[in-house]
Formats: C-alpha cells, sequence, structure tokens
C-alpha cells in the first residue's frame, strides 16, 4: 500500500550503513529555519515559502520563531552594529547542529552601505555555511542555497557537532541592547507610580462608559 | 479564605507580590509579527499592557549620511532600499525633490508612467500588508493568496525595470526607459484578475467574523491625536480625517485622475483595514484610467545636461556621448536651494527635504517616513488594551522598518 | 511653480502679531521658509496651530552646514495644514557652542520622535523634552553620525568585543 510497506517488503528487516549518512539524511531532508527577518531580503524569503516558489519541496519551510527550534539561520539583509550582538544571542541559542546563510549582498559585504551603521559582513559575528549574491535575491536563488546546504550536510560527520554551553554565550557583552527604560526619567516615574493591578481601563471601555 | 491566608502569611504576602508588581516583557527584536526587528519593551500588568517603549534603530542604515556622499543620481539606488515595499514611491518622492530643485518638468508620458507604475506598487505594497496582517491575527492562508496577486505585480515591475524589488525606476528628468513591448496588454491581464482575487478576499477577511472581533474596537485613536500624533495616510484616514496628498497637494498629475479618497469614522484597527481594502479599488481604477492615457511621445525631460542620453543617441552624436559622459564621471550640479517635497505612499506622507549647495552631490537629505510616525502614536492606542491586541494594533500601522529606521 | 502669495499672508500675520519673531523670509522653488529666532519658535508654533490651522508637524529635521560654518547648526519645521492643505517651513540657526533650542512636543506629540531623531544624529539639544535619549543608534554610541566631521565609515571597523 504505502512507501512502508512496500520498502518493507523489498528490504530485509536489518540493514547497515554507515551512521553519518542516515543522521545527514534526516537533518538534511527537514531543516528547520528561523524566522529572522531583517530587510528586504526577508520579503523574498517570505516568497520562497509562498506559492510560487514552494520551499516545503525541499522540507525547509517550518519557519520557527523560537531559535531553540531551529537549525538554520537565515540572515536576510543588512545586520547593523545595534542588530549585530542580537544576532550573535540567537545564534547562541540555536541547539547544534545549526547552519547560516548569509543571503544578500549586505549580509554578505555590507553592500552599498559601507558606512558607520552596518557590520561590513555577517562573517563578522557569526561563522556561515553558504553565502547568497544579488541585492535582493530571487526566491529561486534561496531555493538553490537550501540545496546547497544540503548536499553540504549530506558531507558532514556527526562528530563535528558538539554543543556550546548556553554560560558562554550569556557572558558576551550585548550593547545596545540594555533595556530602554534603565537610566531614563521613565524608570523613575515607573518606580514613583506603580499603578494598581487590573485598574487599567482598556480605552474603548472608557469611551462605552461615557 | 481569609483563615487560610491568616494561617499562611508568608504565602500570602509573595500572593499579593505577584498581584502588586508589572512585569516587563521585551517583544522582539525577532519576533515573527513585529514586521521586521522591531523591539517593544511592554509593561504588563497580567494581560494588560500599562505602558509600551518602542525601540527602534535595529536596522539603521545610515542612509542619510550616505546621501551626502553620493551623487543625485546615485541616491536612487539608496531609496529603493527603504521602503522595500513600496520602492518606485520613494524613487518617486526622490526624483521629484531633486527636479523641484533642478525646475525641470517631465512629459505627458512619462508622467503617466510614473502613476502608472506608483499605483501597481501600492497594489503591492496593500498585499504584504494584507497578508501579514492577517497571518499576524491568525489566518494563514490569506498570506499565500497576496503573494500570489504581488508575484503579478512583480513580474510586471521586472518587466520595466529589470529588478524586482528594487526597480530604480524613476530616474532624475524621466524614466530609466519607456516601457516594454507588451506590457500594456500584460497590465491589462492582471487588471482582469484582480476583482477575482479582491473577492476572495473580501470572503477570506472582511467577512470573517473572527477577524472582525478582534479588529473591532481595538488601537483607537481619536481625530485629534491623531492629527497631533502626524499620522498620515491610511491611519488618518481611518480617523476620519479626509486627508489624500494625491489630491490635496497633487502631484505627477493625479489631479486628472478620477478617484475617491476612502475614509472610516471608527478610529479603530478595523476602520484602517476597511480604508486600505477600499483603496485597492481606488488603485485599480487609477490603473485603469493609466493605461488608458498611454499614448506615444518621449518619456525624458529635454535636460541634456541632466538626463541620460538614448543609446542611439550617443552612437549618433558627439555632444550626446560628451553629455553622458559628464553625467556619468561628474555628476550634474544642482542649484542652491532646499526643498521639501511629499507623495502619498502606500503608508502615509513620504517627505523629502533636499538641500543643495550647488554641487554633485546633496548636502542633506531627510527623508520623513511615515512609518516612523506611524509608530511613534502606537503607545498611545495600545495603552489599556490587551497583549495580543498589540500585535493587531502594529498590523494595522503597516510599518517597515527600513523607513523607519533608515 | 506653485503661487506663494497665500503663504505670504501668514508671515504678514505672523509679523503683526510681533515682528521680532521673523527674522527673514526666504521665498524659493515655490515654498516659504521663516526663519525664526531661537527663543521665539515655540510661540511661533503655537500660533500658528491655534490661530492659522497649521495642525500637523509635517517633519522636523535638523541639519548640519559644515564645522566652518557660523551658525552651525539648524533645525526646519515643516508644517501642514489639514484643512487648508499649505506647507510652511520654520528654520531656527544654533551655533555650535549652543545647538539648544526649546522642545515642541508640547504643541505637537509627534514631534517627540522626531526630535529624539535629530539629537541622536546631530547633538541638537532639546530643552524641556520629555525623555531626550538616543533612538536608532546604540546607547553606547560614540559622537554624533550625521555631522560632518563624521567619518562615513565611523571610527574603527566593528567587531564584537
Amino acid at each position: 500500500m504505502g512507501l512502508e510497506n512496500q520498502i518493507f517488503e523489498s528490504l530485509p528487516d536489518v540493514i547497515t550503513v554507515k551512521l553519518d549518512a542516515v543522521v545527514n539524511w534526516a537533518r538534511k531532508s527537514s531543516l528547520w529555519p528561523a524566522t529572522f527577518g531583517l530587510a528586504c531580503c526577508a520579503i523574498e524569503m517570505m516568497n520562497s515559502v509562498s506559492a510560487r516558489n514552494d520551499l516545503s519541496r525541499f522540507g525547509a519551510e517550518t519557519f520557527r520563531a523560537s531559535p531553540r527550534q531551529a537549525d538554520v539561520m537565515i540572515v536576510s539583509g543588512r545586520v547593523s552594529r545595534k542588530m549585530a550582538p542580537v544576532l550573535r544571542r540567537i545564534y547562541d541559542q540555536m541547539p547544534e547542529p545549526k547552519w547560516v546563510i548569509s543571503m544578500g549582498a549586505c549580509a554578505t559585504s555590507g553592500g552599498v552601505f559601507d558606512n558607520y551603521a552596518i557590520v561590513q559582513g555577517v562573517d563578522k559575528v557569526v561563522p556561515v555555511d553558504i553565502y547568497i549574491p544579488g541585492c535582493p535575491p530571487r526566491p529561486e536563488m534561496l531555493v538553490h542555497a537550501i540545496i546547497m546546504l544540503q548536499e553540504k550536510i549530506m558531507k558532514e560527520s556527526v562528530k563535528d557537532r558538539r554543543d556550546t554551553f548556553e554560560e558562554e554565550s550569556r557572558k558576551s557583552i550585548v550593547p545596545g541592547t540594555l533595556p530602554v527604560t534603565e537610566g531614563t526619567t521613565l524608570e523613575d516615574s515607573a518606580r514613583n507610580n506603580p499603578t494598581k493591578p487590573y485598574t487599567v481601563p482598556s480605552k474603548h471601555e472608557k469611551r462605552r462608559s461615557s | 479564605m481569609s483563615v487560610a491566608i491568616e494561617n499562611l502569611p508568608e504565602q500570602a504576602e509573595l500572593l499579593e507580590d505577584s498581584l502588586e508588581s508589572q512585569m516587563t516583557i521585551s517583544m522582539g527584536p525577532q519576533h515573527p509579527s513585529t514586521h521586521g526587528v522591531l523591539r517593544l519593551e511592554l509593561v504588563l500588568d497580567g494581560e494588560v499592557v500599562v505602558r509600551t517603549i518602542p525601540d527602534i534603530g535595529y536596522l539603521h542604515t545610515g542612509m542619510e549620511k550616505l546621501f551626502e556622499y553620493k551623487k543625485y543620481q546615485q541616491g536612487i539606488v539608496i531609496t529603493d532600499r527603504m521602503d522595500y515595499l513600496n520602492p518606485l514611491g520613494n524613487n518617486l518622492a526622490y526624483v521629484m525633490a531633486a527636479e523641484k530643485l533642478l525646475q525641470i518638468e517631465i512629459p505627458e508620458r512619462g508622467q503617466v508612467i510614473r502613476v502608472l507604475m506608483c499605483e501597481l506598487q501600492r497594489i503591492a505594497s496593500h498585499m504584504v500588508w494584507l497578508g501579514t496582517h492577517a497571518l499576524d491575527i491568525g489566518a494563514m492562508s490569506v498570506f499565500f493568496f497576496c503573494f500570489r496577486q504581488r508575484e503579478k505585480i512583480l513580474n510586471l515591475i521586472e518587466a520595466a525595470s529589470g529588478g524586482r524589488m528594487t526597480p530604480s525606476y524613476f530616474r532624475i528628468g524621466g524614466l530609466m526607459m519607456d516601457l516594454p513591448a507588451g506590457f500594456e496588454r500584460r497590465c491589462k491581464q492582471f487588471l482582469e484578475d484582480f476583482p477575482a482575487a479582491m473577492e476572495t478576499f473580501e470572503t477570506l477577511v472582511t467577512g470573517n467574523t473572527i477577524f472582525q472581533s478582534r479588529t473591532k474596537e481595538v488601537g483607537y485613536i481619536s481625530k485629534e491625536d491623531a492629527i497631533s500624533w502626524g499620522l498620515t495616510g491610511p491611519c488618518l484616514r481611518g480617523s476620519g480625517v479626509e486627508l489624500d496628498l494625491r489630491i490635496h497637494n497633487p502631484y505627477t498629475g493625479y489631479e486628472n485622475y478620477d478617484f475617491d479618497i476612502p475614509v472610516e469614522t471608527g478610529c479603530d484597527v478595523w476602520a484602517r483595514f476597511k480604508v486600505r481594502m477600499r483603496e485597492l479599488y481606488e488603485s485599480e481604477k487609477i490603473v485603469k484610467q493609466a493605461l488608458g492615457r498611454l499614448k506615444p511621445g518621449p518619456t525624458k525631460a529635454d535636460a541634456p545636461k541632466v538626463v541620460l542620453p538614448d543609446r542611439d543617441d550617443m552612437r549618433k552624436h558627439m555632444d550626446s556621448l560628451i553629455h553622458h559622459f559628464l553625467i556619468v564621471a561628474e555628476g550634474f550640479n544642482v542649484p542652491e536651494g532646499e526643498v521639501y517635497h511629499a507623495i502619498e505612499a502606500s503608508k502615509g506622507e513620504l517627505g523629502v527635504y533636499m538641500k543643495s549647495n550647488g554641487g554633485p552631490k546633496p548636502e542633506r537629505v531627510h527623508f520623513r517616513g511615515p512609518s516612523f510616525v506611524n509608530l511613534s502614536a502606537l503607545p498611545d492606542m495600545v495603552e489599556g488594551e490587551l497583549i495580543a491586541d498589540v500585535v493587531a494594533v502594529i498590523g494595522s500601522l503597516d510599518i517597515v522598518l527600513g523607513e523607519i529606521d533608515r | 511653480m506653485a503661487d506663494t502669495k497665500v503663504l505670504h499672508e501668514f508671515v504678514e500675520k505672523l509679523k503683526e502679531e510681533k515682528s521680532e519673531w521673523v527674522t527673514e523670509v526666504i521665498d524659493a522653488l515655490g515654498e516659504v521658509t521663516i526663519i525664526v529666532p531661537r527663543e521665539a519658535i515655540v510661540d511661533v508654533c503655537w500660533v500658528l496651530k491655534k490661530k492659522h490651522d497649521f495642525d500637523m508637524l509635517a517633519d522636523l529635521c535638523g541639519g548640519d552646514r559644515g564645522p566652518e560654518e557660523d551658525p552651525r547648526f539648524e533645525v526646519n519645521y515643516h508644517l501642514f495644514s489639514t484643512t487648508h492643505y499649505n506647507r510652511l517651513r520654520l528654520k531656527v540657526l544654533l551655533t555650535e557652542d549652543e545647538p539648544n533650542v526649546k522642545t515642541v512636543t508640547t504643541v505637537w506629540k509627534t514631534a517627540n520622535w522626531h526630535e529624539r531623531e535629530t539629537y541622536d544624529l546631530l547633538g541638537i539639544i532639546f530643552d524641556n523634552h520629555p525623555d531626550l535619549r538616543r533612538i536608532l543608534l546604540p546607547s553606547d554610541f560614540d559622537g554624533h553620525a550625521l555631522r560632518k566631521d563624521y567619518p562615513l565609515r565611523g571610527y574603527e571597523p566593528y567587531s564584537l568585543n
């Protein structure tokens, strides 16, 4: 009936393969990217999962909002100096095995933005596996990059992938990502005027009652 | 109950503490429904939002600095990457500001093509808004339908300019090139299919009771507040102010087209949603009219020192070749002065302040992004709402972080 | 070119109100710019908003004319009316030693973020602003990026440490 039955009939009960081959095959067939949209390329990334390009044909359409459930990080767009520490933290939060695709000219080399605000290439922050040129690259190019990554995964060995500990990443300094209330007048006002629980009426409720 | 608490004083204290305390959570910068890298610091009381502090700048690109180091025609490329859902609108604002400084007018056909392309781009931009707005609220399938329609428009833009998302199609003094053969036929084909698609959206989203109850009476902003916060575009029209720069400060010949301004008085997410939906029909109307007005003629202004000559001319005339060389190598000098030019982009008033010091590079270019101003009103809109509604309100503002952070 | 006669009427009315509010009037390219003394900007904005219906601040942006110029900085206020659809530009000139101007957040709420952006990129200080801190650049950023003497590529290349 199904595929399983046919495999069951045609193969013996026990088969021997290289561990790497079977693990890599499993890994490459369901790559889960993290939703990490930055700029223009993010729209093309969204396009690559939509009707025309349909990335799910290659098993990589399940975009996960949490980095802890993702395998591949698609850096889609320019990385500013304020964003770079955040990007690094998200990368650190991803469990091994993990891969990075640098999508577009800005992520790869800074692109047209050679100035004070943009990190000239995301490879200064995280290790990159696949670079995609283009500004922005077409969705087909992203699909191609995923296929290239799958080929790369097949050549890897299970032994090379070890977990890095979160403690390490927590230690890294994260400039510019401090809470915005810190050191401002807002902080003082928040401390001085604590509001009572559940007493803030919704605006439309206010309108209804008036 | 009271006896139980008396018996357990420590726990009661704990309980009281947990009720009294407010919780601060950070939403973003990597969050699926903040439309990019927006970070919100939300002070919550249970599920109710007490205070919102938006934290932007995670996509700060230093564009305004970069403009000062680029020649006028090179700046067009940078504008594409600002509001990347509406690049042609950005091109238009920048190019028209430069044209105002140079005091050149472009011919009729060029203007009609500008209107035509801008309205197509507006539909494409609203398609992304509709898809993501519905996705945020929980309707997944709309996204796929919207991107299918958008893809058709991107194909049209690609046919005209060679780029899907970064066209740089409008140039100072005209267009990059005329429309390709068969463009009108393909555009008409798109217009034929579009009403059916709109019907799908109306049934999928507008008629959806869950969507309605998630959006009605959420994110309220009154008319006076909306003006004081400087809201423009659909957000302002959703609060009952009839203001559309295409009609009230007309540019590129918009005064010759017949279309209405959709205005809603609900002041909430639902009103803004309806304004944008109705705008789609208006844009379709304008595209149809513009197609009817396309008559053969020149698309570039007669200003040889500013506009690049045609290839054919360059092969035949020596002075065209010289002009081409000078424009590309040295740029053109723009007379001293300062202008502010505003257009009605898909998200609101997109203004360009351009100051020239007489050289080939601008002294200062400032973009007044509609998303930037609209987002600044977010804390006012979501105060006292539930945390789940924050996502709906952000969706209704239709922000693009590339334009906010520049 | 657009007719600026209507705009000049507003300038005349403003002069009638208080003649020292208008230092200079520039009429160029269909737009009218009024140069306003630094101290008077909030009063001028209030009058224009209350009496002449300029109820929206379309844009507020600063500019650096270069370190050798005096006055070095300028702040442009682009006013817009949602009833008679006219635009007016107010300009305040500031020196390098004292780049301070009063905030107009009391007049229009939208000025809040515009002023923060101008402070962030140009270092112009808006007195009495409710929450004046950096908005686009990280809080530990050194210098003001849009000043002419700030290098395009910053002072040092990016590194994580």
